[in-house]
């Protein structure tokens, strides 16, 4: 059981990380990473999102839609609902508790309702089967990877600013060079644990 | 079927219905302290959300006022009302700030028949766009370029493009917020006080020959104005004319002799000097009037003569018994 736990936690953030693997999650993970305060704050956020909404995904999967076969159909309706309050009620919370980055989040907070990785994540647990305890950790590492991604493009958008970037690269363009770069290197996780 | 339905129905209405009282909670437990005045302040601000104060649409005003960070007469499109009110609702007094209002001027006069054009400019047709490639498509570098960037984005609608090709603004509808100074890429458009009627409407600081070559009305830099000015406050500087506002007293001497024409006034804004029987005859304003427009003898009412008045109401501002009235025509 724990090796399960675990073989999903580095699968979910190094194997097949959410951004850098599976490409999901890209608007903010460009928009906010360009401080590495504010992308480890957006990262801790989503990641909250995304653990709450995998313990969601779970119970309204196995207790509402499953047993009255509604599955094909509401699970899109039914997970954004979800994921909407949930981001409402960061967005309270982070107002509440650091009005600073609030401010810094901007309009990408609320943006967490769009980003692909939590509603792929609330698929994926019904795709998968996952008990409950999976789908936590499911949700847990996806969180992660995303942090871990959002952490080290900001890390390294920080020191772009002082490197000679070709003037027709500077901008998003060098941006996004660099993504490509880390998601080849995150291709040699591959085969780290079995999936 | 329609089984599905119905279970479908109130499934999801339940979770909304428990979703939504949970966000409810939620917001009173998390309920942020937010001054009421900055809600009030929002109510008395424009709406236009034209940033010109410098503050992220209104609300970002609103919040900065509230805060003490800005003051309340920010907000240029509203002007004095706005301010009167907002000073009310923080509870302190409206500063004087709307004495000196200033409004856009366009200085230029190098519209579709008086200026050449050195190309053709296919392209996005912006101001800002035709700038970059050469300089815009007329011969002189420093003209106005036609497109309408400044009408665009005014926030009230005072300016409009005309039909030969240069903004005309309407000053009574112009609040001086200075987004059209800031999106003429050709600097074209100046804030001035509203008070200064005369402008040289030019900046071009080629040669009066070159100027010349590439528009009919350009200044010639011939400096007949700074000649004729009384008050020392018209200058040529790198070949084109600039007058110091402080100085000018709106004369239009300058306006007179200019050869092209490019020094601007409406006439029928000049003042004439009138003296009322408060007069003691002291002949203070005979010796200070630059036109020698006064006569009379001492102890005697003096008179103006109205057509050598120039209206710089020099005398008025001299006269210790504050016998001389300036009046419009």
């Amino acid at each position: 059981m724990l090796k399960e736990i675990i073989f999903i936690i580095i699968g979910s953030v190094f194997v097949n990380n959410f951004v850098l693997s599976r490409f999901l999650g890209n608007c903010p993970f460009l928009g906010v990473s360009s401080k590495t305060e504010t992308a480890i704050g957006m990262g801790m956020a989503t990641t909250f999102v995304l653990t709450m909404t995998a313990v969601a995904a779970y119970f309204i999967q196995n207790y509402i839609l499953a047993p009255f076969g509604l599955d094909a159909f509401l699970q899109i309706v039914s997970f954004i609902l979800v994921i909407a309050s949930l981001v409402q009620l960061v967005e309270m919370a982070v107002l509440k508790i650091s009005p600073p980055l609030y401010n810094a989040f901007g309009i990408y907070l609320p943006l967490i309702t769009t980003n692909c990785i939590v509603l792929a994540v609330a698929l994926l647990i019904p795709s998968k089967s996952y008990n409950l305890i999976e789908s936590i950790a499911f949700g847990l590492g996806a969180g992660l990877g995303f942090t871990l991604a959002l952490a080290l493009m900001a890390g390294i958008r920080e020191d772009l600013e002082f490197a000679d970037v070709p003037e027709a690269l500077k901008g998003p363009a060098i941006v996004f060079i660099t993504a490509g770069l880390l998601a080849m290197i995150f291709l040699g996780f591959t085969g780290l644990v079995p999936l | 079927m329609a089984n599905l339905v119905v279970l479908a129905m109130i499934s999801m209405g339940g979770l909304g219905l428990v979703l939504g009282s949970g966000l409810v909670l939620a917001s009173k437990k998390f309920a942020v302290e937010t001054d009421p005045r900055v809600d009030e302040v929002l109510a008395a601000l424009p709406g236009a959300n034209c940033g010109a104060c410098g503050y992220p649409g209104c609300s970002g005003l609103a919040k900065a006022i509230v805060e003490g960070k800005a003051p309340v007469g920010a907000c240029v499109v509203g002007g004095p009302k706005v301010a009167a009110k907002i000073a009310e609702i923080m509870g302190v007094n409206p500063e004087g700030e709307t004495k000196d209002k200033k409004v856009a001027r366009v200085l230029c006069r190098g519209n579709v028949n008086n200026a050449k054009f050195k190309s053709e400019y296919f392209g996005i047709k912006t101001c800002r766009a035709a700038s970059l490639v050469n300089g815009g498509p007329k011969a002189c570098t420093f003209a106005c370029i036609g497109f309408g960037d400044c009408e665009k984005v005014c926030p009230v609608g005072a300016i409009r493009m005309s039909e030969d090709g240069l903004p005309v603004i309407n000053e009574e509808k112009c609040t001086g917020c200075g987004l059209c100074v800031k999106a003429c890429p050709k600097m074209v458009i100046a804030l001035s006080p509203i008070k200064n009627e005369v402008h040289v409407r030019c900046r071009a600081t080629m040669k009066g020959k070159d100027t010349k070559d590439v528009c009919k009305v350009g200044c010639i830099a011939c400096k007949q104005c700074e000649k004729v000015c009384p008050f020392d406050a018209i200058h040529v500087v790198n070949n084109v004319a600039v007058i110091d506002y402080e100085k000018c007293r709106n004369c239009m001497l300058c306006v007179e002799k200019c050869p092209t024409k490019i020094i601007t006034a409406k006439f029928d804004k000049r003042k004439k000097a009138e003296i009322t029987d408060a007069c003691i005859g002291c002949t203070i304003c005979a010796k200070n009037c630059p036109v020698n427009a006064i006569t009379g003898e001492v102890k005697k009412k003096h008179e103006v003569n109205k057509d050598l008045c120039i209206g710089c109401s020099i005398c008025a501002e001299k006269c210790p018994k504050k016998a001389i009235t300036m009046t419009r025509e």
